[in-house]
């Protein structure tokens, strides 16, 4: 007992005495705030810290390469990728390339959400609804878009038509599934307390399930637009006679690399252009999200 | 009767057969008056509040509501559980509003009515202390805040009957004080039948008419008293009242599972005579 009680005494004593305590490492002080656990890093910070990223890709690169001899093709100078995006950015041929992409994502991509969204919502909200289009849509979201390439030429050509239909499938499905979930994430008692208020179901469905799945939704979309800028790229790659896709592989064909790099930024940009977009709205249609609909 | 319970029990049947969640209950509830349901977590309140409310069939019996019988939801009974249930994507103001402009409130209280309906919201949104508050989105709110904004949505319908599920289980004792003098306030100007749930013995003994025991489960009436407290004296301060405490003792002896008779046995059989005990009563 004695033993005990001494060892005891000799451990708080140890707690509460500096000199005996085990030396630590400025315990007090707080972490600087770029290292933070769990606390927002202020807004001036981020930028700086973003550009030191692609400034990080880009030395990384231009460490790589053998700069002179047979290489040259793989890995080309930052200079001549540059001098590539300057002539690109002059001429013609980039933004014809741009527009035409952009169109064929924005048509196909629209589309699907017109769709899917309402379906989407309907199957999340009506058990009887998801089990009807929940496992052909999961079986055909499973089916490679790439792999619908041939079929969707024989049904639509290879004109504008045949990319659009090609992201139109690409995204539909996922987004249906998508939003389905967002919307069976919708706690219960909100459901029950608009039922006892005398939300009839079409109520209930469109102002109560929808506005509440509506900032998952519009993520949902984020993710989807940047799947659908992949579909446009390969089926530009198969058949077509103008497109960023088209062009890179037209680069290919001439062996002209800087200028696929030079597309490959450009591409690159208009992600991340659209994904700020995407998050600028977001803030702006849900700021009432505890986040801040960031 | 403005309710009367028959016989309603609910059972869910799942893996390991069928279990009992609420053993067969009668009750009848006046116009006016204000019930607890208090019992011990799982005891089949929350069934009950379910069955009541019309949002689940009961699997035995039936409940009434002015001798029609209840069989779905509807703007004449008001629902608060203890989780808060504003839209968050509105504002409080749109909250309060948002019962009103669903199709069949619009159809109750039909023509040119956006002025009258705009003032009753106001005075809503005042009697709950929430008008400064009117154009935040509840996140911005706190906890108590969030209730009293719910409380306010729930009443814009005028309801015949409001069931609340634990309201004030998830918010900090001197909030749900707060909330209780609030409560205790509107039952005095409007008195709406009210069942409320509650696990807290203070809380059922200072707003109810009546209050109603429940077992564990599966829930089983174990009493019903009546509380006689004049409703003007009824404030925080009287749960230090001498009468307020013998009853509170009287229930927790109850909820232990031990009946006051029992109690007495035990306390004999360590050789007190009933007088000790009436004065160690006395005494404490």
């Amino acid at each position: 007992m004695n033993v005990t009680m001494g060892g005891t005494e000799a451990f708080t004593r140890m707690l509460v005495d500096p000199k005996l305590r085990a030396p630590s490492r400025q315990c007090g002080q707080a972490p600087p705030r770029w290292l933070a656990l769990g606390r927002a890093l202020p807004g001036r910070a981020r930028l700086p810290l973003g550009a030191a990223g692609f400034l990080l890709m880009i030395a990384v690169y231009a460490w790589l390469p053998d700069r002179d001899g047979a290489r040259a093709a793989i890995v080309p100078t930052l200079a001549s990728i540059g001098r590539a995006m300057a002539d690109a950015l002059v001429a013609k041929e980039l933004w014809i390339d741009v527009q035409h992409s952009f169109l064929r994502v924005t048509a196909g991509f629209a589309a699907a959400a017109i769709l899917a969204v309402p379906l989407g919502v309907l199957a999340g909200a009506f058990r009887s609804i998801a089990a009807l289009l929940e496992p052909p849509t999961e079986f055909l979201r499973y089916v490679p878009v790439p792999a619908l390439i041939p079929l969707v030429m024989i049904v639509a050509g290879i004109g504008e038509g045949a990319k659009v239909l090609l992201v139109f499938l690409g995204t539909f499905f996922q987004l249906l599934l998508m939003t389905a979930d967002e919307v069976r994430r919708v706690p219960a008692p909100l459901l029950h307390v608009s039922r006892s208020l005398g939300a009839n179901r079409r109520e209930i469905v469109w102002r109560v399930l929808t506005p509440a799945a509506l900032p998952g939704i519009w993520s949902a979309l984020r993710m989807c637009n940047g799947w659908a800028w992949s579909y446009v790229v390969v089926a530009e790659l198969v058949a077509a006679t103008e497109g960023l896709g088209f062009r890179i592989l037209r680069f290919y064909r001439f062996l002209q690399t800087p200028s696929i790099y030079a597309y490959l930024l450009v591409l690159g940009l208009l992600g991340l252009g659209l994904d700020w977009v995407f998050r600028a709205t977001s803030r702006r249609l849900f700021r009432w999200t505890p986040g801040g609909g960031a | 009767m403005k309710l009367s319970l028959r016989d309603v029990g609910k059972s869910y049947s799942g893996r390991g057969g069928a279990t009992n969640a609420l053993a067969p209950l009668d009750m009848d509830v006046r116009e006016g008056e204000f019930i607890s349901l208090l019992g011990p977590s799982g005891c089949g309140n929350s069934t009950l509040r379910h069955c009541v409310a019309g949002l689940e069939p009961a699997t035995a019996g039936a409940v009434a509501r002015d001798g029609e019988r209840v069989l779905g939801p509807g703007a004449e009974i008001g629902l608060m559980f203890q989780q808060q249930t504003l839209f968050p994507w509105l504002s409080v103001r749109e909250n309060v509003r948002f019962p009103l402009t669903l199709a069949r409130n619009r159809a109750r209280a039909p023509g040119g009515a956006r002025d009258r309906q705009a003032a009753r919201v106001e005075s809503l949104l005042r009697l709950v202390g929430l008008w400064d508050f009117r154009d935040g989105y509840p996140a911005e709110l706190s906890g108590g805040m969030q209730q009293r904004a719910v409380l306010a949505r729930a009443l814009v319908v005028q309801p015949e009957v409001l069931l609340m599920d634990e309201p004030f289980g998830a918010l900090d004792a001197q909030t749900r004080e707060q909330m209780q003098e609030l409560l205790l306030h509107l039952i005095q100007h409007h008195r709406i039948t009210t069942l409320f749930v509650t696990h807290d013995v203070d809380e059922a003994l200072l707003l109810a008419d009546r209050i109603v025991v429940f077992s564990e489960r599966p829930g089983r009436v174990l009493a019903t008293l009546d509380v006689t407290f004049a409703r003007a004296a009824r404030s925080s301060e009287l749960k230090l009242d001498e009468a307020f405490l013998h009853q509170k003792r009287e229930i927790m002896a109850l909820l232990r599972g031990r009946p006051r008779s029992e109690t007495q046995r035990d306390r004999l059989l360590f050789g007190l005579t009933n007088t000790q005990l009436e004065q160690g009563e006395g005494g404490s």
